[in-house]
């Protein structure tokens, strides 16, 4: 007994995130002091991400990060009270990679595993980075785009798409124009650029069903535009990002006026884009809610934030047996439950 | 959106303020298209047998709509705490008038239990037809039914399958068991295209 309230104060957790792209390991104590935070991302030649492909690239570069990480924190991995990773939502044999590296670990330390749903993850970071204490998060990313807030116990998801990701709408134009991407400047910050460069405002589908939203009418349309040559490659980035960017922006506001919640919080991938930022920001002031944008390092996917929500889960005794740490591809974030959070 | 008096009338102005946050042509765009439809889809669903608001008086130009307040409490008020008989009734009645609107083509595009209000004659009135459109695609009713049973799950978890089955049986009731279950089917559909949902694979 009294060595577990030791533990509370003095733990420190290791976190393995590989739902998609990225394979990183984070570290925190349990005060929530992030130690290490490495990541590695697959880059594919052409086209999108491989499941496998990007698997393979997991498995690749698991031991390289790993003791980065170590190195990075200096902690041993004896000093680990708890190893958490990515158990869903996301790509099977990405997270199945994760899930091996965290299952050999644990029972080789022979310390309790956390299965961390990736999306919480996304929020409890953000809280622990910018302060924000019961905000309406707005989750944008390749594989995500949902408006949740807390209630009642679990995070109630208010608003998401009817089909693909925000991100994902993004890169896949990006891809069709024929843009290239590099590991420190992704998509979406590629159509940023040229978005800026854009002032013609080409009239493309807007679609809000209800709080939900749709975006692969938008992208088809942008893509047929462009197959048409009509318009500039910089017009045709600024009125996607300006019309998808409205529809998020306009479910955000109504979910924030039906909640009635005093702050807004931006992750994901896409939090990064200026341009969303200030959108955002604009209905926060109108509600008077604080607007917090999370550092670009902890927005992204990444295992930091899995350390800090394994630390959570365990400080609420929530630990995953081995025999229940199979992945969970399509793990919705209501189903979760979060005693942590009040 | 606000409450005034109005030639001795209670009325609501709803005002589509410019946002901001988009592009003004953008802006425009959706402020007149969604000034314009409203009235009529208001108009076209008491056609239907499902009453919404009286529509006083539309500036398009400002954006702008002035209609009649209609006293009683939001069905969101009622749900959680009516007894279960109660909401069974509450929620066979707003299946129907779902299935009104649908069999007329007629999409609310918002059907969350907040624009549904009972009046003191104890009718529903469904009001907020913004996000409304016109159009007897199979496709649109299902996502109609879709946010219905998705309002329900984030503002009425604890009932809310229960509700939503008895929703599908008032909608069934008016539309007709086959188009119900056309539509049904539907919504399947759709939720297997969004992501991770547990229901994709089985």
């Amino acid at each position: 007994m009294r060595k577990r309230t030791v533990e509370m104060n003095q733990g420190c957790c290791l976190g393995i995130e590989s739902t998609a792209d990225d394979f990183s390991i984070g570290i925190s104590t349990f005060q929530g002091a992030i130690l290490a935070n490495i990541r590695d991302t697959y880059v594919p030649l052409e086209g999108g991400i491989h499941p496998r492909e990007a698997a393979r690239h997991h498995a690749d570069v698991a031991a390289k990060v790993l003791e980065e990480s170590f190195a990075k924190s200096n902690v041993k991995p004896h000093d680990l009270t708890t190893i958490a990773f990515s158990q869903g939502p996301g790509l099977g044999p990405c997270l199945r990679t994760g899930a091996t590296v965290a299952r050999a670990m644990a029972s080789y330390l022979n310390v309790p595993l956390v299965g961390v749903n990736h999306c919480i993850a996304h929020i409890e970071i953000g809280k622990l980075k910018t302060g924000v204490e019961d905000p309406i998060t707005l989750y944008v990313s390749g594989g995500n785009t949902i408006v949740t807030a807390f209630d009642a116990g679990r995070y109630r998801v208010f608003g998401e798409t009817l089909d693909i990701a925000l991100g994902n709408c993004l890169d896949v134009f990006a891809r069709e124009a024929g843009l290239h991407q590099k590991p420190d400047l992704p998509f979406g910050a590629v159509i940023e650029k040229l978005a800026a460069k854009g002032h013609q405002f080409i009239s493309l589908p807007y679609s809000v069903k209800g709080m939900d939203l749709s975006l692969s009418g938008l992208l088809t349309a942008t893509v047929n535009l462009l197959k048409q040559e009509k318009y500039a490659l910089e017009d045709l980035c600024f009125s996607l990002q300006e019309t998808a960017f409205s529809m998020v922006t306009e479910v955000t506001e109504r979910a924030l006026a039906h909640t009635g919640k005093k702050e807004v919080l931006l992750t994901g991938g896409v939090a990064a884009n200026r341009r969303l930022q200030s959108m955002i920001k604009s209905i926060a002031e109108e509600h008077g809610a604080r607007f917090c944008a999370v550092p670009s390092e902890f927005a992204v996917d990444n295992g930091a934030m899995i350390a800090w929500t394994g630390v959570l889960a365990y400080k609420s005794n929530l630990t995953t047996p081995i025999k229940k740490s199979f992945v969970k591809l399509r793990w919705r974030l209501e189903k979760v439950e979060v005693p942590w959070v009040r | 959106m606000f409450l005034t008096q109005w030639e001795d009338r209670r009325v609501i102005i709803k005002k589509r303020l410019p946002k901001k946050y988009r592009p003004p042509t953008l802006d425009k765009q959706i402020r007149t298209y969604r000034t314009i439809h409203e009235p009529q889809l208001m108009h076209a669903a008491k056609q239907a047998g499902v009453p919404t608001p009286l529509i006083y008086q539309v500036n398009v130009k400002e954006g702008t709509i002035i209609m009649q307040f209609v006293e009683g409490k939001q069905v969101k008020e009622l749900l959680n705490i009516q007894s279960e008989k109660e909401r069974k009734r509450t929620c066979l009645r707003i299946g129907k008038s779902i299935g009104r609107l649908h069999k007329s083509g007629i999409i609310h595009g918002d059907l969350t239990t907040s624009n549904m209000i009972v009046d003191p004659e104890k009718r529903i009135v469904f009001v907020d037809f913004g996000l409304g459109e016109k159009t007897n695609e199979l496709e649109a009713k299902a996502v109609d039914l879709h946010l219905m049973k998705r309002a329900l799950q984030s503002t009425h978890y604890r009932v809310a399958q229960e509700c939503f089955n008895t929703v599908i049986e008032g909608y069934s009731s008016a539309l007709g068991t086959e188009t119900a279950k056309e539509v049904l089917g539907k919504i399947e559909e759709i939720e297997k295209r969004g992501r991770y949902v547990t229901e994709r694979r089985t």
